[in-house]
């Protein structure tokens, strides 16, 4: 036998239960088979029934809870129940369950797939526009502050713009600099590999002006600046809205806009040219060199054929367009920031967000200004 | 009722790089009673807690639950000392991801084998105990009240139907009134169930309504005795402590209520 049984028998028109062993948690599944079992091998008619429980060793809530439930089966029944042999600690126990009347909890209600996904759909490109529409509003909001700030110089926090000068410019210099490096050494042996079955080899050299300058240099600045600064700055006002200190700076007179998000901006309008720049030297540098170690076109050779590739133009094309991503990611990452919540989860979440939809924006204003530059010819 | 030790802390020190914490600490909590552990902040109340339950290692010292000692147990032997046990964390600690129903039977889930049925029944039930609706089940962390993640938290805490209960700060946060009905909820549930609990608390109101006896940390080691016991030892924080005005008024209370 089990360390814990239930098991009944009839004796003139008497129902003798003998509930009895360790009724605990660990036993409850096969206990709650065999009350299933015994309610269900009752007769209809009921006379009195004796829930013995002369031999019941422990006894935890689940045990009670059980008892208590073949209780409630048998008088729904129509039997008279009876308990007997019930000691304190057990008594004390079945009265807290009777009192607290459990009810099951209800199972979570289930959807049909599809619809969930067509609702889903729904909601997420209500969710995008909306969040489109709220994200131009905090653009309006900065720029009308900043205009504020610009007419009345003394608001302007130059502290503040130039740690986060440090911070997204100077510190970044090393990881903007060594993937610009690589890609331009990637670009010059891919395509010198493709240009060589033309015998163009030397175009190499045009190859990677134009698409670094124009394109190359600041898309990948860009986007990993979108990923360390736009989502520090994320991660830097969401724990200070955790900690509640936004809701301290407003009570206090403090703009959150004018001391958290201007000088932000300002500071990554600032240094994404700078890095851009830098990245465009680097990447030419690692092509120059891929072009004089692997394909026998010498330093001089490289920068003639460079100069005649280029223009000052070329150049100004790529890097005018710094400014605009940096706004982008700089209002995306603070815009995220100021949305969280008072919970941690929430801090991790526009992190993430602020990350993808910074590097979003960015290529689909690269986009855009392609469009513009060919309408306008340059 | 007193009995075999269920929790005996023997010559427990704690360091953390020069700061010393314990030193020679020694604490026994029987059988069916509630013990309350109070002390200024830095006397390393929730360290003693988290030693205690495993989760941190002490410098040196014997801890033992339930008769085992918690540094000679394999990893078979402490699974199976902690499903006796029972943690309340201070906020709760309920998995946001989770809905409060789920929270409940994530403990019961892992341990044992149970049809869905008897989860929602356990589930029901447990909710039922700690007097929190049954809409609640289906709800996320997030969407209750602090008072409201507490008693979901101790329900969870319940699942497994432990024979120790700790509590961390079971009442800070809460009304005053809130934190007068967890008080009985409590002491209630101890009563009912059989329990040992072992609670840190600050909330003078809740040491007096609810614990048997009190384990103040002074000087590094533990001063354990009952309310009395306590207020007639003549220790500097033990009188700033229970003759302050918050002390005094919350002395007063009960006699004033019987």
């Amino acid at each position: 036998m089990a360390d814990a049984w239930l098991t009944s028998v009839e004796r003139d028109e008497r129902l003798l239960v003998d509930a009895g062993g360790g009724w605990t948690l660990a036993e409850l599944m096969g206990l709650d088979r065999a009350r299933a079992a015994l309610v269900a091998g009752l007769r209809p008619a009921g006379g009195v029934a004796r829930i013995g429980l002369e031999s019941m060793d422990r006894l935890d809530t689940a045990g009670a809870w059980l008892l208590h439930r073949l209780e409630r089966e048998l008088a729904e029944r129509g039997w008279r129940v009876e308990l007997a042999g019930v000691r304190q600690p057990h008594a004390a126990l079945l009265d807290e369950i009777r009192r607290a009347h459990a009810e099951p909890a209800p199972a979570p209600p289930r959807v049909n797939p599809l619809v969930r996904l067509v609702a889903g759909l729904g909601q997420g490109a209500i969710h995008a526009l909306d969040e489109g529409r709220r994200l131009l509003a905090f653009y309006g909001q900065t720029l009308i502050v900043l205009a504020r700030v610009l007419v009345e110089p003394r608001r302007l926090r130059l502290t503040s713009i130039t740690h986060h000068l440090e911070q997204t410019c100077v510190n970044a210099l090393p990881i903007v600099g060594l993937i610009a490096f690589l890609i331009g050494v990637v670009m010059a042996y891919q395509g010198a590999d493709q240009l060589r079955r033309l015998g163009a080899e030397i175009f190499t050299v045009d190859l990677l002006g134009i698409a670094i300058l124009r394109e190359i240099g600041i898309l990948l600045t860009s986007i990993v600046v979108a990923g360390r600064s736009g989502s520090a700055f994320t991660a830097q006002i969401g724990a200070m809205q955790v900690n509640e200190e936004i809701d301290a700076m407003r009570t206090i007179g403090l703009d959150p806009i004018e001391v958290l998000v201007v000088p932000r901006m300002l500071a990554l309008m600032i240094a994404l040219p700078l890095l851009a720049f830098f990245s465009d030297v680097l990447g030419l540098f690692g092509g120059g060199l891929m072009c004089a170690l692997a394909l026998g076109i010498p330093p001089a050779q490289f920068l003639a054929q460079l100069d005649a590739a280029i223009t000052v133009e070329t150049f100004l094309v790529g890097l005018v367009k710094a400014p605009v991503f940096a706004f982008l990611i700089a209002m995306v990452g603070c815009y995220e920031g100021l949305k969280v919540e008072r919970n941690a989860e929430s801090v991790g979440r526009l992190t993430t967000q602020s990350v993808v939809v910074g590097i979003f924006l960015v290529i689909v204003f690269d986009a855009l200004f392609s469009v513009l530059f060919s309408y306008l010819g340059v | 009722m007193q009995g075999q030790p269920v929790i005996s802390v023997r010559e427990l020190s704690t360091r953390f790089g020069s700061q010393v914490v314990h030193e020679e600490l020694e604490l026994d909590v029987s059988q069916g009673e509630i013990l309350g552990i109070v002390g200024a902040s830095g006397t390393g109340k929730s360290v003693l807690l988290h030693e205690i339950l495993g989760l941190m290692r002490p410098v040196r010292g014997r801890i033992l639950v339930l008769g085992q000692d918690l540094a000679a147990l394999g990893d078979a032997a402490r699974r199976a000392l902690q499903a006796r046990q029972g943690v309340l964390f201070q906020d709760g600690a309920l998995f946001s991801s989770m809905t409060v129903g789920q929270n409940i039977q994530a403990p019961l889930r892992e341990r044992l084998e149970l049809s869905e049925e008897l989860l929602g029944h356990l589930a029901g039930l447990k909710l039922a105990l700690v007097g929190l609706p049954l809409d609640a089940c289906n709800k996320y962390p997030a969407e209750l009240s602090g008072g409201m993640r507490k008693r979901a938290g101790l329900a969870r805490a319940l699942a497994l139907d432990p024979e120790i209960l700790f509590l961390d700060e079971p009442t800070a946060g809460l009304d005053p009134i809130g934190a007068a009905e967890f008080d009985r909820l409590i002491r209630g549930l101890q009563q009912s169930l059989g329990l040992t609990a072992v609670m840190v608390t600050h909330d003078l109101d809740t040491l007096i309504a609810t614990c048997d006896r009190i384990a103040a940390l002074v000087d590094k080691r533990a001063l354990v005795g009952t309310l009395d016991e306590l207020r007639n030892l003549d220790h500097p924080w033990l009188r700033a402590y229970f003759d302050g005005p918050r002390g005094r008024a919350a002395l007063r209370a009960p006699l004033e209520e019987a």
